[in-house]
């Protein structure tokens, strides 16, 4: 697969890390009444969709950024590549 | 290289075949075809010496010889010859060249020949003509479909022990030499336009089209001479042979710059975003690689790619229909046409389409004598033969001889005595890289075959006979006009050209698999020894869907994935079930197209090779010093260094843990992860990294930090130093360092982006060493500048900072122990190492310093209770190692809202502690498990295990560490260490973990 990296252009699959669903930048509040329930589903529970999925890559042989790849599970089809610090951001995650 | 015979005699132009004088033993030469006949090579096929020409193929001058019998079957051993011309052979395996580099299952028809290639046939116990093992084509009515799944279920145990060696020794191909391959594999990346697969007629259009528009092209073809099919009809082209009009489009390929022509390269898989896999053969067509490469496994990068990879033909199924001298009639007309060989003398042709009288017309030409022609279909001849014999709607029943035909039998009674049968089912377009991406192909019934459908992969067009396009003009300019279509897709203007001048030779056929009068066996899958029974017996058993048929039957499953035998099979079960063809399907295609060696895939990543290989900066001077080396992940670490007199591994660890707890040791610890951190919210940064806090650590001082996961688990554990206010260094384990860099930056982009931090591994930066023992200050303050004060007041446990030494060399210095002993670590940039190493060992003569190595550190380590990955393993608790409290819930950290789950903090779980054994004289057994008195050892009754041992020469017993339910509060208790993989027990006393300094006196000192 080649990924789109914003910043670098279009790189091989091979120097990137994957991680998986994007949800992973959702993490809940600590301090919040039902942290204990909600960090149990951001750790154990994703999804699996057969289709358009946000998932992590990790530009490990490259510039070590995290971006979030738009990709379809069933083509490879690759739709969005975002720096993942921005979609945190967009995300309201700014501490 | 040898002149050519002077009895050679070939047949030229328009001159009727006479039988020539051969050259020595080609009985069966009749021309030159695109063969070099001023090069004759010699070869040998089972110790036979043979000869052939420059331009041959294993397979064409076995032909050439007169060897019909080439090799035995998979299961049945049945007596087989060459079934086809190119890599879709199912029959001519050969065990290619000898000694290290014998190469198993390589098929005689793509293997060029090259002087003194040496072929062995495949499969048979005794001789080629004689195999014993034939016995079991007598017991065939037993060995059908299913026979193992049915026969071999009973007595269970019977299957691996006596069953399946048995039958694996009985079925199979090649034999391996069991030595190391000698030669070298590489592999590389290419860069293209346009990617063209196949130089047939469509693929050198779209190849000229494309490099004339000033497109940078690959054009790749598994041939050696590229031309495909154009190389083996005697059409034309242009007014030229097709062959002729072929070299001359190559020429003016390969003179242009922009257009990388890659002959012997099979292109076996297209993957994702126009990325394709393909093998290029590079020594193999050479008797030795002269230390070359043999192959190359390339990864071509395309923006668009024209698939022109031909079609297959396909046989017809019928009566001993296996038998050495039936072959396919497309490759007959590659024999004559191209090697100038014909596979007999006596001949007769069965074909169920106009295509098969082609082969008919060229074998009249090579003087062959035709004894018939025979067409399923009640139709006039398609092409003019006059005197030859033409049995309308016939076909063949039966063929008689065993080691080579014979005779064969038609369904009209007729029976014709041959010596060789060609024969063509019609054609199958190559679709196989369209369906690499799950794209089906679909049925069009005007021509009988599957051509590519559904979704083909991205960037990817069809042309020619692998789109359906049978004819030679009509490949031609699809090729062209494909192309086209590419280019203008990628922003390139394609030049007007004229298409050469081509004819739409006859090509109708009809839908014709198998003669069902057939009562012999009639073969579907030559190479897995598959027939039409077995198929019905597959229907009959309710395997009907042709995923199930492939995996009953096992058609398609050998090493040519049914190239000749799917369609027809399927077709047959088409047939059986009533269902359409097209309902009814294919199987799956996935790469690789054509076998791809293993050592390819490998490439030069073998042996010590096969990762690279870290060495820390005083690896040399270990090594000058009689240091064993232990692999750490990537790394190799010094274990011990043995002195003049040891005798054992032992004698070197005892001595070297001794003398630093008496006086100084030194041990290189670079291999840890290094983090440099810096920013404004380095210390806020660290607080969520890390369970315990950092941003209250003072410059100048380092803590011990520990790392959980999300889950709650512990994930690493090292120190963390602050060397400024905006600037920490952490160190992780060795064997995390890359990972915990990975989750920083994960925390840091993904989590908490608004942090002013900025993160950068400086593991292979700095070399590393800890100087441990009541004298490693005192040997510091020889190797620190003057003007740094490392006394104790001035530089106390758990201090750092930056200084000097030998005289101006930056370095760090840090006060930690691993051992437990007073120690530091200092740290010099990477290219010091070496000196640096040699400096302390000089500054430490009078002390008697010792260099240390791994095993000596985890003795000491043991000794003191330090957990390193025998505890963390990736199941433990900071609860478990007692450093629960050590947890912050007072700031938000990974891992620990989760680690407060009820199971992980239960006071009755299990608990870091040491263990002794009763008796001290004996050793104790990591992994071994711990049993109360007096109870069965048993899961039920587990209460533990042992995680780290060893004997410990400063208290002169073995010692250990290990997890034990509710450890903390049960010393003094005594317990069975059990190992029931030693067949072990002995009692061992529950103890403190911190066996040497419990009160940690001396690293304070």
């Amino acid at each position: 697969m080649i990924i789109e990296h914003p910043l670098l252009g279009p790189r091989d699959a091979a120097e990137f890390v994957y991680l998986g669903d994007a949800s992973l930048i959702d993490r809940p509040d600590w301090q919040a009444e039902d942290a204990a329930e909600r960090f149990y589903e951001y750790g154990y529970l994703r999804d699996n969709p057969a289709g358009e999925h946000q998932e992590l890559w990790y530009h490990e042989q490259g510039d070590r950024s995290w971006l979030v790849v738009t990709r379809n599970t069933m083509s490879h089809e690759i739709t969005k590549v975002e720096l993942a610090r921005d979609v945190a951001k967009a995300r309201g995650r700014n501490t | 290289m040898t002149q050519a015979d002077t009895t050679l005699n070939f047949v030229s132009g328009d001159e009727k075949a006479v039988k020539t004088v051969p050259v020595s033993g080609q009985v069966n030469r009749v021309g030159t075809g695109l063969i070099n006949p001023n090069q004759k090579l010699k070869f040998s096929f089972n110790g036979k010496e043979m000869t052939g020409f420059a331009g041959d193929t294993l397979a064409s001058a076995l032909l050439a010889n007169g060897q019909r019998l080439v090799g035995r079957s998979f299961k049945y051993h049945r007596p087989r010859g060459i079934l086809t011309a190119g890599s879709e052979e199912p029959n001519a395996l050969v065990e290619l060249r000898g000694g290290a580099a014998q190469e198993p299952n390589t098929r005689a028809t793509v293997t060029e020949l090259f002087d003194g290639l040496e072929a062995k046939s495949q499969n048979h116990r005794g001789s080629l003509n004689f195999d014993v093992m034939a016995i079991t084509d007598f017991a065939s009515p037993f060995l059908t479909a299913g026979f193992y799944y049915k026969t071999f279920m009973w007595p269970k145990a019977f299957w691996e022990k006596l069953y399946e060696p048995i039958i694996r020794k009985a079925a199979g191909l090649g034999s391996l030499s069991m030595k190391e391959d000698p030669d070298s594999y590489d592999k590389g990346f290419l860069h293209c336009d346009l990617l063209v697969i196949g130089a047939g007629p469509s693929g050198l259009t779209a190849a000229l089209a494309a490099a004339r528009s000033g497109a940078r092209v690959i054009l790749a073809d598994e041939d050696f001479l590229p031309g495909g099919r154009l190389n083996a009809e005697a059409l034309e082209v242009g007014g030229q042979s097709g062959s002729q009009w072929a070299a001359n489009a190559v020429a003016e390929l390969t003179s242009m710059d922009n257009v990388r022509l890659m002959t012997r390269t099979t292109v076996y898989g297209a993957y994702d975003h126009g990325v394709y896999g393909a093998l290029e053969r590079r020594t193999d067509h050479l008797a030795k690689s002269e230390g070359k490469p043999r192959q190359i496994l390339w990864r071509i990068y395309s923006k668009r790619a024209v698939l022109a990879a031909g079609s297959t033909e396909r046989p017809i199924a019928f009566g001993n229909n296996d038998r050495p001298g039936i072959m396919l009639a497309g490759a007959v007309r590659t024999y004559v046409n191209r090697f100038g060989v014909v596979p007999g003398k006596e001949m007769a042709v069965f074909t169920n389409n106009d295509d098969g009288w082609q082969t008919a017309l060229d074998l009249q030409n090579a003087g062959v004598d035709l004894m018939a022609v025979i067409d399923s279909r009640d139709v006039d001849a398609p092409v003019s033969l006059p005197g030859v014999r033409h049995l309308r709607g016939q076909g063949i029943v039966n063929t008689i001889g065993r080691k080579g035909v014979k005779a064969v039998e038609t369904t009209g009674g007729v029976t014709l005595p041959v010596d060789a049968v060609a024969v063509s089912g019609g054609w199958n377009p190559n679709v196989h890289l369209t369906c690499h991406q799950r794209g089906r192909p679909v049925w069009r019934e005007e021509i009988n075959a599957f051509v590519p459908g559904g979704a083909l992969p991205v960037g990817m067009a069809v042309a020619g006979a692998a789109n359906g396009a049978m004819t030679l003009a009509a490949a031609l300019a699809e090729g062209q006009a494909v192309a086209d279509a590419q280019l203008t897709d990628l922003g390139f203007t394609p030049v007007a050209a004229d298409l050469p001048e081509a004819s739409d030779e006859p090509s109708k056929g009809a839908a014709f698999w198998h003669v069902k009068e057939s009562k012999s066996r009639a073969w579907l899958d030559q190479q897995n020894d598959v027939t039409v029974k077995d198929v019905k017996q597959s229907f009959q058993e309710g395997f009907r869907s042709v995923e199930h048929l492939k995996r009953y039957t096992t058609l398609g499953m050998a090493t040519d994935q049914g190239k000749t035998a799917n369609i027809p099979a399927l077709a047959i079960m088409s047939e059986l079930t009533g269902r359409p063809i097209q309902d009814t399907g294919t199987t799956i295609f996935r790469p690789p197209y054509t076998p791809v060696p293993i050592g390819a895939f490998g490439g030069r990543s073998r042996g010590k090779d096969f990762r690279p290989t870290r060495l820390t900066p005083s690896h040399k001077w270990a090594e000058a010093n009689g240091a064993s080396f232990v692999n750490v992940g990537n790394w190799l670490r010094a274990e011990w260094y043995t002195k003049p007199g040891e005798k054992g591994w032992r004698d070197s660890v005892d001595r070297e843990a001794l003398a630093t707890r008496t006086s100084v040791g030194i041990c290189d610890v670079t291999t840890l992860g290094k983090i440099d951190i810096k920013g404004k919210d380095a210390g806020a940064f660290l607080d969520k990294v890390y369970s315990n806090t950092f941003s209250t650590l003072k410059v100048g001082k380092v803590r011990y930090g520990l790392m959980l996961r999300e889950d709650g688990i512990c994930y690493d554990d090292g120190t963390t130093a602050r060397l400024e206010d905006d600037h920490y260094v952490m160190t992780t384990t060795t064997a995390n360092a890359v990972l915990v860099y990975r989750r920083l930056e994960f925390a840091r982009q993904c989590l908490w982006p608004g942090l002013d931090v900025h993160l950068i591994s400086t593991t292979d930066g700095w070399a590393q060493f800890a100087v441990a023992g009541p004298n490693s200050r005192n040997l510091l303050r020889k190797v620190v500048d003057d003007g740094f004060d490392i006394s104790n007041e001035a530089f106390p446990f758990m201090a750092c900072g930056k200084v000097t030494v030998f005289g101006g060399t930056p370095a760090r210095l840090f006060r930690i122990s691993f051992s437990g002993e007073l120690a530091f670590e200092i740290a010099v940039p990477a290219r010091f190492g070496n000196s640096m190493i040699e400096g302390l060992m000089k500054a430490g003569e009078e002390f008697d310093a010792i260099p240390y190595g791994t095993e000596a550190l985890g003795v000491m380590r043991i000794e003191k209770g330090h957990c390193t990955a025998n505890e963390l393993t990736g199941q433990t608790t900071a609860h478990n190692i007692g450093l629960g409290k050590m947890v912050s819930q007072k700031k938000e950290c990974i891992g620990n809202v989760l680690s407060q789950r009820e199971e992980m903090i239960r006071e009755d779980d299990v608990k870091l502690v040491g263990l002794r054994p009763v008796d001290r004289s004996l050793g104790l057994i990591a992994g071994s498990h711990f049993i109360g008195k007096g109870a069965d050892a048993t899961m039920a009754n587990d209460q533990g295990w042992m995680t780290s041992v060893a004997w410990s020469p400063n208290l002169g017993h073995s010692i250990g560490l290990g997890f034990v339910k509710s450890g903390d509060t049960r010393k003094g208790e005594i317990l069975r260490a059990v190992s029931p993989v030693h067949g072990t027990e002995m009692d061992v006393e529950i103890v403190s973990a911190h066996f040497v300094d419990p009160e940690g006196e001396r690293l304070r000192g």
